[in-house]
């Protein structure tokens, strides 16, 4: 049953409070060296999920796997996991090398080896001779390495790590973002992130999990989930998306046309099978529309559109600029081409907008 | 703003801290340091002249009404005239001198060493409980539990242990029909009821800072601890108690001067026996008329708890100011 390059096997796990169903009958499976996230917005069951595998909890059915043996029954200071928490839990009644000698010492292990193990785990991590300082003296990113030092110095199969950016200043959290792929890259630990940041899932994720009350809405590389979800809420959640409500006038397999209630209409790809009079849900990229001053630079297949310019959001690199479409007025997020094309652009303007409809993609509403 | 940033060394915000400070300096002052120098200036008084014969000198060995021995007695002048004072140790060798005073110190100050870790071997998992373990109303609950036999005054909690204790009163007689004893016993006046008195008057002050102290504590770090190999134990030992220490500190220095100072407890509940210290200064002070033995004896007192008090942190390796600010 068990396969043998698997690290985390969750297999049905299930865990209720009262009548609300934290984690649904949820199974996954976690390859040996690479680095998966749950991502999910905050309360979806991540967080209950991370302590069942770490165990804070216990599932009430389903089990836990942990290189390929069973986690049930088996305490959280037994299992060949480490954690690494929100707010990093750092003892501060240690210094930097008692903490991370911490786990060492639990087990038993000889003083000279402590040491030995701690400084060399310090300086993998780029904290070379901080053995004796406190904590409070080192910065935001040093503790986080700290950290991960404590936990990784046990050589665990498994590393959890529960949000720990969520605490660092933007700056901060970026260039964390990249150390922390570094450090996985580098131990080549298994590592299971939970964020709700879904760029940090993106960006350092192998394999990523969208979760929603309780369950996977998906699971996949950050590629298949930003270019082919497969459910509303995967659209939605990850990257940033125009989300237009309407019925299913045509449907003719490849492509479905959709009628809002503005009486706007467009055509996008299907997923699922949909068919003519459902009701439907559709989701465009900003990055997907073009522009245009010139409505003819847009020619089929793209289906073009006018507008009038409501407002510019300069982000830099993440420039976009909201359109209302001039006949029905539903609203558009479009994203300003790197080039500086539009970088004259004024609120106000007139312009022509279109996209390729393969590149939108269309649901059916459930229970509609 | 800079109107708001207010200069702490102009003369009116001196003034306005001063008359602000006002009503704390004059308490200290008036009911704190006076009254000790007093004492220290009383306690150190001898009476003169010296060679005036005592009036009615009473014989050592012989024993008042007061309990106290008398041995010191007739080596000195009685009170003879009034408000003549010569500065001398004689009322601090009459300590030295006494086995039956020195002895009655050192046991005072072992029973409150003991009353105290008692009260903190029962008010540590009982801080521990109200705080990590009760949740929503539950908590503030158990608190109130901790408060409320604090409405009714000392002696009449006291008179209540009694009610509870002597030979016939309820304890006993329950035993007796649970048929534990043949007949009822006498648990007043042992050293182990004044214990109980002790803890019970003592455990609301060594709840709450431990409270406080643990409150602060992030759950996370014991979860931390526990997921990197830690046992309950270890725990326990080196993230719960180091993080705690303070708060162990500032509630263990409440309760021994409390139970250092405590007059009522001991005595009710011990009865003669108690040889509590405060008893004797009372006696001094009160039944013998002999205020310049009671000063010695209050200046020694208030010497032994802060020496005791300085030893506990010196020996736990804190600072008295930081155990204050973190209490």
């Amino acid at each position: 049953m068990a396969t043998p390059d698997l690290d985390l096997e969750v297999d049905c796990v299930s865990k209720r409070y009262g009548t609300h169903r934290a984690v649904d009958d949820l199974s996954l499976g976690v390859r040996r060296g690479s680095f998966f996230s749950i991502l999910g917005p905050s309360g979806c069951g991540k967080t209950t999920l991370l302590r069942l595998i770490a165990g804070f909890l216990e599932p009430d059915s389903g089990e836990v796997r942990i290189g390929g043996r069973s986690m049930r029954g088996v305490l959280p200071n037994r299992r060949p996991v480490n954690m690494v928490f929100q707010h990093l839990a750092l003892f501060p009644m240690m210094s930097v090398g008692e903490n991370v000698g911490y786990g060492l010492a639990r087990r038993g292990a000889a003083q000279p080896l402590i040491r030995e193990r701690v400084a060399t785990m310090l300086k993998r991590v780029g904290l070379p001779g901080a053995e004796a300082k406190r904590i409070d003296q080192l910065s935001g990113g040093q503790k986080q390495r700290v950290a991960i030092a404590r936990s990784l110095v046990l050589e665990p199969t498994l590393l959890l790590l529960d949000e720990p950016l969520g605490a660092l200043d933007l700056k901060l959290r970026e260039h964390m973002k990249i150390e922390l792929k570094q450090l996985q890259a580098d131990f080549g630990t298994t590592f299971v992130y939970i964020t709700h940041d879904q760029s940090e899932a993106l960006v350092l994720s192998d394999h990523v999990a969208v979760m929603s009350a309780g369950r996977f809405e998906q699971v996949g590389t950050p590629q298949e989930l930003y270019y082919q979800p497969r459910t509303p809420f995967v659209a939605a959640f990850v990257g940033d998306n125009n989300r237009l409500k309407g019925t299913a006038a045509r449907a003719d397999g490849d492509l479905v046309e959709l009628e809002s209630a503005q009486g706007l209409t467009l055509r996008a790809r299907p997923s699922g099978a949909i068919a003519a009079g459902d009701a439907v849900e559709a989701f465009v990229r900003p990055e997907v529309v073009s522009l245009s001053r010139d409505g003819a630079e847009l020619v089929a297949p793209v289906q073009s559109f006018a507008g009038r310019v409501e407002s510019l959001l300069f982000d830099g690199a993440n420039s976009a600029v909201l359109l209302r479409e001039e006949r029905t007025g539903t609203e558009f997020r479009v994203a300003l081409p790197q080039t500086g094309r539009f970088a004259d652009l004024r609120a106000g303007e007139r312009v022509a907008f279109g996209f390729d409809p393969q590149r939108a993609v269309c649901f059916k509403v459930a229970g509609a | 703003m800079s109107a708001m940033n207010v200069d702490l060394a102009a003369p009116r915000t001196r003034l306005a801290l001063f008359l602000l400070a006002a009503p704390a300096l004059v308490w200290l002052l008036g009911l704190i340091v006076l009254p000790h120098v007093e004492l220290a200036a009383l306690g150190g008084g001898h009476l003169a002249p010296p060679d005036v014969e005592p009036i009615g000198v009473r014989r050592a060995g012989q024993v008042g009404v007061d309990g106290c021995a008398l041995a010191a007695v007739d080596q000195r002048p009685a009170r003879v005239a009034p408000r003549i004072y010569e500065f001398s140790f004689d009322n601090y060798r009459t300590f030295i001198d006494e086995p039956l005073y020195w002895h009655t110190f050192v046991r005072t100050a072992a029973m409150s060493i003991i009353a105290t870790a008692c009260t903190l071997l029962i008010g540590f998992p009982t801080a521990w409980y109200i705080v990590k373990i009760a949740r929503g109303q539950a908590k503030s609950m158990l608190l109130v539990l901790c408060l409320i036999p604090f409405w009714v005054s000392e002696t009449v909690r006291t008179l209540g242990w009694m009610i509870l204790l002597r030979e016939s009163g309820v304890v006993p007689q329950f035993l007796v029909a649970l048929g534990i004893t043949t007949q009822p016993v006498e648990m007043l006046y042992r050293d182990a009821t004044i214990l109980v008195g002790l803890v019970y008057t003592s455990l609301l002050f060594m709840v709450i800072p431990l409270a406080n102290a643990l409150e602060s504590l992030d759950d996370a770090l014991i979860e931390a601890a526990y997921d990197l190999g830690g046992n309950a134990w270890s725990i326990l030992r080196q993230i719960v108690i180091p993080h705690a220490a303070p708060g162990i500190a500032a509630g263990s220095i409440v309760v021994f001067m409390l139970t250092l100072g405590n007059y009522l407890t001991p005595t009710l509940l011990g009865g003669k026996n108690s040889l509590w210290f405060t008893e004797q200064i009372y006696a001094q002070f009160i039944t013998r008329f002999n205020w310049e033995q009671g000063a010695a004896f209050g200046f020694l007192l208030l010497i032994l708890s802060t020496v005791i008090v300085w030893l506990g942190l010196a020996l736990t390796g804190q600072r008295f100011g930081d155990v204050m600010r973190r209490a």
